[in-house]
């Protein structure tokens, strides 16, 4: 442990901790742009510049040493941070009012403490062309201050190379390749990059209005569908704290905005289920070269896999995602139930993501029902905006229940949403496939830490299954090489089952979930794995307390078998919740 | 990816030595004039870089050129001399008969013209280059005979 003083405060840390690290465990607040918890400092933008002895250092890349003495905030430092606030302002354009991030703005929320309200400074700033070719993310270059948090997530942790930095000096700008549209580019749409922006730069493609128009038109039958990892975030919107899980009030919220049906995509994780475990036991008893079978529900996992691996098309999952496979039942299944046009039927899903917008056209089979299945698809961010815009006041909605057949759930289902728990609901039900028995040991604690690699062995009655987790798109590739190594050799495969999720944690950090505020306060914060872990325990505390925690257990999901599909992998099955794969290039 | 192209040769020849990224850039500018995409495209699969960290590259370092330039190129002296002497004003002039700005070349490839820091010969201030000839005491009026000269130089060689 290093001992040192902040602000003439005593504070023990671990060595190699830095001085920005150090200040906020003594619940000091030093003021940063580029940093962000997640990525490593680049000693960008010089907001957090301290004085250590008498010497001005940036706080973010600056370890700590025995006796330091640091000081945080005194007037010559707030004056030095004002002028670097006016001079990333002056290549800012005004128009809070008007920009989708105003109110969650990291850069709003320093020009607002600093009160710089008449710059002395010229404006310099430059009207680029939006980029919103990928219809999921926005990418608008004259908000961005290039404190490169964007790129280093997109290169580096993701490992997707869509952004990168065009140019240099007062023309420097984040782009794709050679200044190219992103959909021509390797993004897979994931919006870690719009998680990480502290401005408005990068947003998600908002389609509320859409939305509005379809609830307004009389004529139509509006479905929701509400994904796992929403109900345990945006309560953050309407000052919850962090991991608090409000389905009910979700629901209440869906119907005062007028959607016609609330059900919940849980119910199409517990029959991606039903269909992905049959898949594995099929594949594992009959096929078992076809093994390790990759999970497939994750949009901007199957982007670029269908881009960067398009060698483990066969090893991938055909079945549909939960959201798609929702959206085919209500134009099927149940629009034929009750009677009703599925050409009236408008599905609208609340998702985590914002390569879920892009999933909903991926192909001719995300229209399976003879219409677009799922109609669109609003991150978490934008439902908590519907729903500021129509005055309901979240906090003092009573709870309700979801609409039936497509609102019942099991915990396992509602775990699909943190990194490990398809992995966990996917072998509660493959073993009670192969063994005729239930699991009993039912937690996979092991699988649901925020490792970026997790791998396990389960026994199902003397047969061992090598099972992987692979979280956050970096990831990735040290699993597959090892299966492509393997696969090269001859020798034994390292794994049977392979779950990936292209976010950190999971979809409780979905690119579309809403920016992470400190509770109470308005204050505009970068998600952490705390957060993360967070949000997590919401999800993994329902499935404890959950009456069902088997897929295999949902009635409404074996009330569906039985009446429409048959069983598992059925040809009826086939055509409305499984897909197809096609190799595509990296660059179009 | 052809195997034969220019690029995949560079690639191939620079893919196994760290760092030279630069160099293999530089090689293909040095047969092409540019840097196309494709054979950026082309280098990155050779050698195993992301495109997006080569466009990096290339638009990070003034050298580097992604379009193809001119056959004709006009570098206009804009160092102290020169512009105190009014080399700005022709400048002007340049733009306005070519209808470009600088750094761009003219649609159907007959000109480039580039602003350059001092070309060594100060005594002839305000001075032109163009693809190696030297013009001194230059004034705005002269612009459109040298670019007719050079009209006329690169119709030649056409033939």
């Amino acid at each position: 442990m290093v001992k040192l003083k902040i602000d003439n405060f005593d504070v023990d840390v671990p060595a190699g901790t830095t001085i920005l690290e150090a200040a906020r465990t003594a619940q000091i607040d030093i003021p940063t742009l580029c940093k962000h918890p997640d990525v490593d400092p680049s000693a960008g933008c010089g907001m957090c510049i301290v004085k250590v002895n008498g010497r001005v250092l940036r706080s973010c890349c600056t370890p700590v040493a025995e006796g330091m003495e640091v000081i945080t905030g005194d007037a010559e430092i707030v004056n030095v941070r004002r002028t670097v606030l006016e001079l990333i302002l002056s290549n800012h354009p005004n128009e809070c009012l008007t920009c989708i991030r105003s109110g969650h703005c990291e850069l709003q929320d320093l020009a607002n403490n600093f009160g710089i309200a008449h710059s002395q400074l010229p404006s310099l700033n430059k009207k680029y062309e939006l980029d919103d070719s990928t219809r999921s993310i926005v990418l608008d270059p004259s908000k961005c201050i290039v404190c490169g948090r964007c790129v280093e997530v997109c290169q580096n942790q993701q490992n997707v190379w869509a952004l990168s930095y065009l140019n240099r000096g007062l023309a420097t700008r984040i782009s794709a390749a050679g200044g190219i549209k992103l959909a021509d580019s390797p993004c897979i749409k994931c919006g870690q990059c719009s998680a990480h922006c502290p401005t408005g730069a990068i947003v998600e493609y908002d389609e509320t209005q859409k939305v509005w128009e379809m609830l307004r038109d009389p004529e139509l039958i509006t479905i929701v569908q509400i994904a796992p990892a929403v109900r345990v975030a945006i309560g953050e919107e309407f000052g919850y704290d962090f991991g608090e899980n409000l389905t009910g009030k979700t629901y209440a919220a869906l119907r005062r905005l007028g959607f016609d049906k609330v059900f919940d995509t849980n119910f199409g994780a517990d029959l991606t289920i039903i269909e992905e475990a049959s898949e594995f036991v099929s594949r594992f008893k009959e096929n078992p070269e076809s093994l390790p079978m990759f999970t497939s529900c994750c949009p901007a996992w199957v982007d670029m896999l269908e881009k960067y691996h398009s060698d483990m098309i066969p090893h991938f999952s055909t079945c549909k995602s939960p959201q798609s496979m929702v959206g085919a039942l209500a134009k099927t299944y149940y629009a034929e139930k009750m009677a009703i046009d599925p050409a009236k039927i408008r599905v609208i899903s609340v998702m985590p993501c914002t390569a879920k917008k892009w999933e909903i056209t991926r192909s001719k089979d995300m229209s399976s029902s003879g219409y677009q299945d799922v109609d669109v698809s609003l991150t978490t961010r934008e439902l908590a905006r519907m729903i500021k815009q129509s005055g309901v006041n979240f906090r003092a909605l009573p709870e309700e229940e979801a609409d039936s057949p497509l609102g019942e759930y099991t915990g396992a289902g509602t775990i699909f949403g943190t990194t490990g728990g398809v992995m966990a609901a996917a072998l509660r039900t493959a073993y009670f496939y192969i063994t005729g028995e239930e699991l009993g040991d039912i937690d996979f604690r092991d699988i649901e830490t925020l490792d970026g690699v997790k791998e396990a062995e389960i026994d199902i009655k003397g047969t061992k299954i090598c099972i992987a987790v692979a979280h956050g798109a970096g990831n990735v590739e040290k699993v597959i090489d090892k299966v492509r190594n393997a696969k090269a050799s001859g020798e034994e495969m390292p794994y049977h089952f392979i779950e990936v999720m292209a976010c950190r944690g999971g979809c409780i950090s979905g690119g579309g979930q809403p920016r992470v505020m400190m509770p109470g306060q308005p204050k505009p914060r970068g998600i952490t794995d705390d957060i993360r872990a967070k949000r997590a325990k919401g999800l993994l505390d329902e499935d404890l307390q959950a009456k069902n925690r088997r897929s295999h257990h949902n009635e409404s999901v074996k009330t569906l078998y039985k009446e429409y599909l048959g069983k598992a992998g059925s040809g009826k099955a086939h055509e409305l919740l499984h897909t197809h794969y096609t190799p595509r290039p990296v660059y179009k | 990816m052809d195997g034969n192209s220019v690029a995949s040769q560079v690639a191939a020849k620079w893919r196994k030595k760290r760092g030279s990224l630069i160099m293999a850039l530089h090689e293909i500018q040095g047969v092409k004039g540019y840097v196309p995409w494709e054979d950026a495209v082309d280098i990155a699969a050779g050698m195993g870089i992301p495109l997006a960290r080569i466009y990096e590259v290339l638009t990070f370092y003034n050298f580097f050129k992604l379009d193809a330039p001119g056959k004709a190129v006009i570098s206009v002296c804009t160092g102290t001399a020169c512009y105190l002497k009014g080399n700005d004003k022709v400048l002007e002039e340049f733009k306005k008969e070519l209808g470009i700005k600088e750094g761009e070349s003219t649609a159907d490839r007959m000109f480039h013209l580039q602003c350059v820091r001092c070309v060594g010969c100060c005594g002839l201030a305000p001075v032109c280059v163009v693809n190696g000839k030297t013009y001194g005491r230059v004034t705005p009026t002269d612009v459109r005979g040298i670019l007719e000269e050079w009209r006329k130089k690169l119709a030649e060689d056409e033939e």
